[in-house]
């Protein structure tokens, strides 16, 4: 165990925690941020997705030993009030359905609009490749992107 | 205003009642015959049937709350059933707030998701309950102002009397209301005159889900709370056999390790209480790392699990199961499948005199379908949580169908169903998966044990390797041509481990003179359960790829040889208690045909497949466009034609049929769970591979039928004829039909 200070959505936390631990859990069960969910544990599915330095990383995979300096936001900091323009674009279109990978899909989307402001179709497959929805709303969270990418 | 005629009898029971605080709740409870296969009278019911599922409150703060009585699980029915209800109370949409929990006391009753259920059965109840509480405001209002009732109108939660200019929320004559006795008979409105229900409304819950609000069972945490995990054996066809927890007791976080019993010898296990394993070995802890750390220092015996003998209770119905004993493998399953399909089967249904037709036919055309386990892979895994006292317990999470797992919990804890009390949370998927309820009943019995709230975690692998699959299908189909390659004869022989695929009086019975239908089953030590669209989800692709064989040998186009076979149904139907609407279902097909351009000449470059089925009493239609992509077909666009009735939601309604396309597509090219000496091949998502983006369709056009008839399901209708369709157009794009799912397997140079 050892004591870890992060930068997370602009605030301090603390935690006391393995080095090992998985950033995914020390949100979930050690600060009580349940918006970054738990899909698969091998950065396989995207529903873990944080950014870090404003970089999509699969939380699963990234223990807390490594953050350092490096800022972290998840979903709870994307906006104050629901209001990023992906956040917005998702309502608009009615994207989600069971809503279970979608805060992991949000965090990819809005990663990538910070890369690449106005990306081509090709551009978001690939981005969002490593982001599963079993629901199968891949259709409407392309459009959602696009729409979120002519509102900036 | 028209009374609208329902095609099914349902009685729905209206009850009013004053809040205390002032205000007027209307709540009701419903009888469904379909949910009662065989009984015939309404009497024979337990008592919880007749017990209120939901409600209407009205309060003087002219807010209305509705109880949503349906778990959640991405079918928005947290959206379309309280705009039924503010359809015929004509309330403002804006000021109608949903709630998912029981109030003031009411026990509520069987509450299900499922079977593409939710609008159809509630429909009516809402109506009924949304039109009497209009009225009872209505008298109210008139009596308060001492005008006749005829004079009084209502608009968007407000009451009017023209006449005098007078006016008042709802609200204000809530408590009055509850004075009033329900009236009975009220007419409902016409559907031509709606104005929310067919309106597309967005997600209730869409904000919370966009800003990771802990909407999720997995989400639940409180002051105290324990995390459990089991220790699953590693194959299916094995048990515990003891354990040595030394090395786990000393890792960080961890509270104990024990192992116990799931259900106790000679319990009857409900149709939804399959479980896999009984001897649990449970590591309990702090957090979910420090549990799944520390699991992995168990050091375990396993021995193999003998032949047993259980007993299944499905709604009353009695059945005596053997569960094999032996390790189990994917290769001896399809051998055992081929072997198994020469023999003797048992009758489904016969017209005519098939035997005599396949002997004197010009020519006989024979194919056979298979396909794998399927894991549902709900994106959330398995959890619950529970805390269960000496007098009385508290369990929340996802689960479909809580009223059917309380009776099971009530045997298990000893403990009386009115002390369990079932949250219903958001499921991250349900799929089916969900209305069985081990996990539950595991969590209840770990709580028990270590006498504090825990939450159950299942990681991926448990959740993917635990069971309750998607069935192993096969089906043989047979059809006999004449001289003039006229269809005279139809046989489908279809089974699976452990169960038959075939719905015998399904299309296409009822078109073909000689018809037989067979089916036949498999045990097995590999558990299996519902999975969206049960059995019609292998049925579709099988039998939609087999008619596109035979429209082929006789030079017919596929969709006008099912429109034939229709055509027949419908003018001299074979047979008894064909079991589709002929209008409804030829009525998707010309749909489709039309919208999806299908002899149009700019649609030449595609390679299109195009089936249609009936489940679950809705009608679909798709026709798939695949391309070569990189060497390898991609189903580029998918037209959809659906007829479900009155479409409450339309956008989140579209929304629904994409996902089953996603969904289908996914399942029919990579699906498949298989298993080498009874260990699952696949344990998570870098083995089982699951559609993402870039294989999803750029296109998905969804068009509905329009229709006044009442609302049927949509959650799984959409689904099965997916892999149709796809199996269709994959022949045309690659020149050699598909036989075996996952299709994938077959593609040459996989990608």
């Amino acid at each position: 165990m050892a004591i870890y200070n992060l930068k997370i959505n602009g605030q301090s936390k603390q935690v006391d925690v393995d080095p090992a631990t998985p950033m995914l859990w020390v949100l979930r069960e050690h600060l009580n941020m349940e918006g970054t969910k738990y899909g698969c544990g091998v950065a396989q599915c995207g529903a873990c997705t944080i950014h870090l330095n404003g970089s999509a990383v699969r939380s699963c995979q990234l223990p807390v030993v490594a953050i350092g300096n490096k800022e972290i936001t998840t979903i709870e900091g994307l906006s104050e009030k629901g209001d990023h323009p992906v956040q917005k674009a998702w309502l608009e279109l009615d994207v989600a359905q069971c809503g279970y990978c979608q805060t992991g899909q949000i965090m990819s989307a809005a990663a990538l609009l910070k890369t690449k402001p106005n990306p081509s179709d090709a551009d978001i497959e690939a981005a969002m490749t490593g982001n599963i929805c079993r629901c199968g709303t891949y259709l409407r969270i392309k459009d959602a992107i696009k729409s979120a990418a002519k509102m900036k | 205003m028209e009374k609208i005629k329902t095609n099914y009898s349902r009685r729905s029971f209206l009850k009013s009642s004053a809040l205390t605080g002032g205000g007027l709740m209307i709540s009701f409870s419903w009888l469904s015959e379909f949910a009662f296969a065989g009984k015939t009278s309404v009497l024979d019911l337990p008592e919880q049937w007749y017990e209120l599922t939901g409600y209407i409150k009205i309060t003087p703060d002219n807010v209305i709350r509705i109880f949503n009585p349906n778990p959640e699980f991405g079918q928005n029915v947290m959206t379309s059933l309280p705009m039924i209800v503010a359809e015929e109370l004509d309330a403002d949409w804006q000021k109608v707030v949903i709630e998912m929990g029981p109030h003031d006391n009411v026990k509520l009753g069987p509450q299900f998701t499922g079977g593409s259920n939710s609008v159809r059965m509630y429909w009516k109840p809402l109506r009924d309950a949304g039109a009497a509480a209009r009225n009872m405001l209505m008298q109210a209002a008139a009596q308060t102002w001492s005008v006749p009732i005829e004079e009084v109108t209502t608009k968007a939660g407000m009451l009017y009397h023209e006449k005098s200019g007078k006016s008042g929320t709802y609200g204000s004559f809530a408590s009055k209301a509850a004075d009033i006795p329900i009236p009975k008979g009220i007419k409902l409105k016409d559907a031509k005159n709606f104005n929310v229900v067919r309106s597309s409304k967005k997600n209730v819950e869409g904000l919370k889900i966009v800003t990771g609000k802990p909407l999720f069972g997995s989400d639940h945490i409180q002051e105290g709370m324990l995390i459990a995990m089991i220790h699953h054996p590693p194959a299916f066809g094995m048990k515990l056999k003891s354990y040595d927890a030394s090395q786990t007791l000393k890792m960080p976080g961890i509270k104990d390790v024990f192992s116990l019993k799931l259900y106790e010898d000679g319990f009857e296990q409900g149709g939804f209480d399959t479980r896999t394993f009984n001897d649990l070995l449970v590591v309990v802890g702090k957090t979910t790392w420090e549990v799944m750390n520390a699991r992995k220092k168990l050091v375990v015996q396993w021995e193999p699990t003998p032949e047993l003998k259980e007993t299944r209770s499905n709604f009353g119905r009695k059945q005596e199961v053997v569960i094999p004993a032996g390790l189990e493998s994917s290769t001896t399953h399809y051998k055992k499948m081929q072997e198994r399909a020469k023999e003797q089967a048992t009758l489904l249904r016969k017209d005519g005199d098939p035997e005599t037709a396949f002997k004197n036919a010009a020519q006989v055309i024979e194919r056979t379908y298979t396909a794998p386990f399927l894991a549902h892979n709900c994106m959330e895994p398995m959890t619950f949580f529970a805390h269960v006292k000496d007098d009385s317990a508290l369990l929340i999470g996802p689960h479909q169908a809580p009223g059917w797992i309380e009776p099971t919990l009530s045997k298990i804890l000893n403990l009386p169903a009115d002390k369990i009390e079932i949250r219903m949370a958001r499921m991250g998927g349900g799929f089916g998966l969900r209305a069985y309820g081990h996990y539950v009943a595991e969590a209840a019995l770990i709580s028990k044990k270590v006498k504090a709230p825990v939450k159950l975690v299942y990681s991926r692998e448990d959740d993917m390797t635990y069971g309750i699959y998607r069935p192993m299908y096969t089906a043989t189909y047979r059809a006999a041509l004449d001289a003039n390659k006229n269809l005279i004869a139809f046989h489908v022989k279809g089974g699976g481990i452990p169960e038959h695929p075939i719905h015998a009086n399904r299309f296409p019975a009822g078109t073909i003179d000689n018809y037989l239908a067979e089916g036949w089953e498999l045990p097995s030590n590999i558990t299996i359960g519902a999975f969206r669209a049960p059995r019609s989800n292998f049925n579709a692709a099988a039998e939609q790829s087999f008619l596109d064989e035979i429209a082929e040998v006789m030079g017919k186009d596929p969709i006008d040889f099912r429109l034939e076979l229709l055509k027949r149904a419908k003018e001299n139907p074979v047979g008894k208690n064909n079991e589709y609407d002929v209008d409804r279902y030829a009525g998707v097909l010309k749909l489709i045909k039309e919208k999806s351009g299908w002899n149009d000449l700019a649609n030449k470059k595609y390679s299109r497949g195009v089936a249609a089925y009936f489940c679950h009493n809705s009608y679909a239609a798709h026709v798939v466009d695949v391309v070569k992509r990189d060497g390898q077909p991609y189903v580029e666009r998918v037209f959809s034609a659906i007829d479900c009735g009155i479409v409450i939601n339309p956008d989140a309604a579209t929304n629904m049929v994409q996902g089953a396309v996603v969904d289908g597509i996914g399942n029919a090219f990579y699906g498949g769970l298989t298993h080498k000496d009874g260990v699952a091949e696949q344990n998570n998502f870098n083995r089982y591979r699951m559609i993402r983006m870039k294989e999803a369709p750029k296109k998905i056009e969804v068009h509905f039928v329009e229709n006044d008839i009442d609302p049927t399901g949509l959650g799984e209708p959409p689904f099965p004829p997916v892999f149709g369709a796809v199996a269709n157009a994959l022949y045309k794009n690659m020149g050699k039909r598909f036989y075996s799912q996952p299709y994938s397997n077959d593609f040459v140079n996989k990608a």
